[in-house]
């Protein structure tokens, strides 16, 4: 069937510049509260390991809670905009849908062979099952946060977390798993470099017509 | 990718990564009285985290209680200083002092403070550590002493100083709240030194360094008195 002529492509950035502030604001918070939750473990491990104090944030308990308490206000300020942002722009539903779970299978297969191009501007099902994940994560993070900081004030959330004992559990393994994440975001930018500058400056992508 | 943008790239990476590790390891609170200017933002956020809390505080939400048995026994100890090292304070000789906005400053015997009507409860101490233990303290519920020694009870803090000189603040919603008690009993026994003998205040609605021991003083008044924590740059308010 004939086309009719679509004129120039437009071209948009592959990032846009909300999301771009809203990334750098996460790295700076995530960063934080990790560095400073590792050193408040430290005054009462759950495991028998401890967190070297050379990769904390705060050198005592004090000044760690002070650094997670400050940080948690940026974190969870500029993860609501990400999700009011994510919501009413469309990015979310134009980004992560559809999720199909067996095609997430097949290219996560794909991928482990190397054999999963990348395209800019468009998350493969792998990357949209990381990013909704990630995203899971980040509400169960502040979920359990706020149960470990107000077991009495928000004790309805301390229960849905299965009480204090198990919040703090909970609150560690989610850290664990975004830790994971941070690790496996880093390992594929370092594989596929010319990712990284576009987060920083945008980038160009030919828009479909 | 052309060399130029690159060269960029390393250098914005640097730069941040350099801004990063000279902004982060600086608040130590090493130096409470000369703060630098990491310390200033943190102190700037706990003070706002202390209206935060104090907004969110429910003066008539009640802390879980628990069964007898799940009480956490022996309790764990847990002070700035070794178990050894407890105040002992004669139980004959002592008096709880009162002072600051109140109309009866006259002392309390703990024969006196025991006379009061007494409240049992069992509770969850959390400490700022994370771990938490469950015990049954009984006493005299604080809001029914501050009525009794005609406390203003508009004012904005209630201090207590201790056998070990210890001190620490609490705003008065919080002393006011129902399960608010000076403790004189654990399981049923007078308080043992280590565990705050001869009283101690036993407040569930906030951690566990907010629950001074063996009391020997009492003002209320409106001047920030602080903490011996508190000074060192743990929040103040440090609410459950």
């Amino acid at each position: 069937m004939p086309m009719t002529n679509p004129g120039p492509a437009k071209i948009r950035a592959i990032h846009p510049l909300p999301l771009r502030i809203m990334h750098g604001v996460n790295a700076l918070a995530i960063v934080t509260m990790i560095g400073s939750g590792w050193q408040i473990y430290d005054a009462s491990p759950l495991f028998d390991f401890n967190f070297p104090s050379s990769i904390t944030i705060g050198q005592w308990l004090g000044a760690a809670i002070a650094w997670h308490l400050a940080a948690m206000w940026l974190l969870m300020l500029n993860g609501l905009a990400y999700l009011i942002w994510g919501i009413s722009s469309g990015h979310f539903r134009r980004k992560f849908l559809p999720l199909a779970p067996r095609k997430i299978i097949t290219e996560f297969a794909a991928a482990l062979r190397f054999q999963l191009p990348h395209q800019s501007g468009v998350y493969n099902q792998v990357q949209r099952a990381m990013y909704v994940g990630i995203i899971a994560l980040g509400i169960i993070m502040v979920i359990s946060g706020l149960a470990i900081w107000k077991p009495v004030q928000f004790s309805w959330l301390t229960d849905l977390c299965g009480g204090y004992f198990i919040a703090r559990y909970v609150h560690f393994f989610a850290m664990s798993l975004i830790v994971a994440f941070i690790i496996i975001h880093l390992l594929l930018v370092a594989l596929i470099p010319k990712v990284l500058w576009p987060m920083i400056a945008g980038g160009q992508v030919k828009e479909a017509p | 990718m052309s060399p130029l943008m690159l060269d960029r790239r390393r250098l914005l990476l640097r730069a941040t990564s350099l801004a990063a590790v000279g902004l982060l390891p600086g608040c130590d609170y090493n130096d409470p009285k000369h703060p630098d200017i990491s310390d200033r933002i943190l102190q700037f956020m706990s003070r706002f985290n202390d209206r935060v809390q104090a907004a969110l505080f429910d003066p008539h939400k009640l802390a879980p209680t628990f069964s007898e048995n799940l009480i956490t026994n022996p309790p764990r100890f847990n002070a700035f200083y070794d178990i050894a090292q407890a105040p002992e304070v004669d139980p004959l000789t002592f008096r709880l002092k009162v002072s600051g906005l109140v109309t009866d400053q006259s002392a309390w015997s703990l024969d006196r403070l025991r006379s009061m009507t007494q409240e049992s409860q069992i509770t969850r101490m959390t400490c700022v550590e994370g771990w938490r233990v469950i015990g049954q303290w009984s006493g005299v519920p604080l809001r029914q002493f501050l009525a009794k020694i005609g406390a203003d009870l508009t004012a904005r803090y209630v201090t207590f100083r201790c056998a070990d000189g210890y001190y620490s603040s609490i705003d008065m919603p919080s002393a006011l709240q129902a399960q608010t008690i000076l403790a004189l009993d654990f399981l049923g026994k007078p308080l043992t030194a280590p565990f705050g003998a001869p009283v101690r205040l036993r407040i569930p609605v906030k951690l566990g360094f907010k629950n001074p021991k063996s009391v020997t003083a009492i003002e209320v008044g409106n001047t920030y008195t602080g903490g011996y924590w508190e000074d060192q740059g743990y929040n103040w308010f440090s609410g459950s």
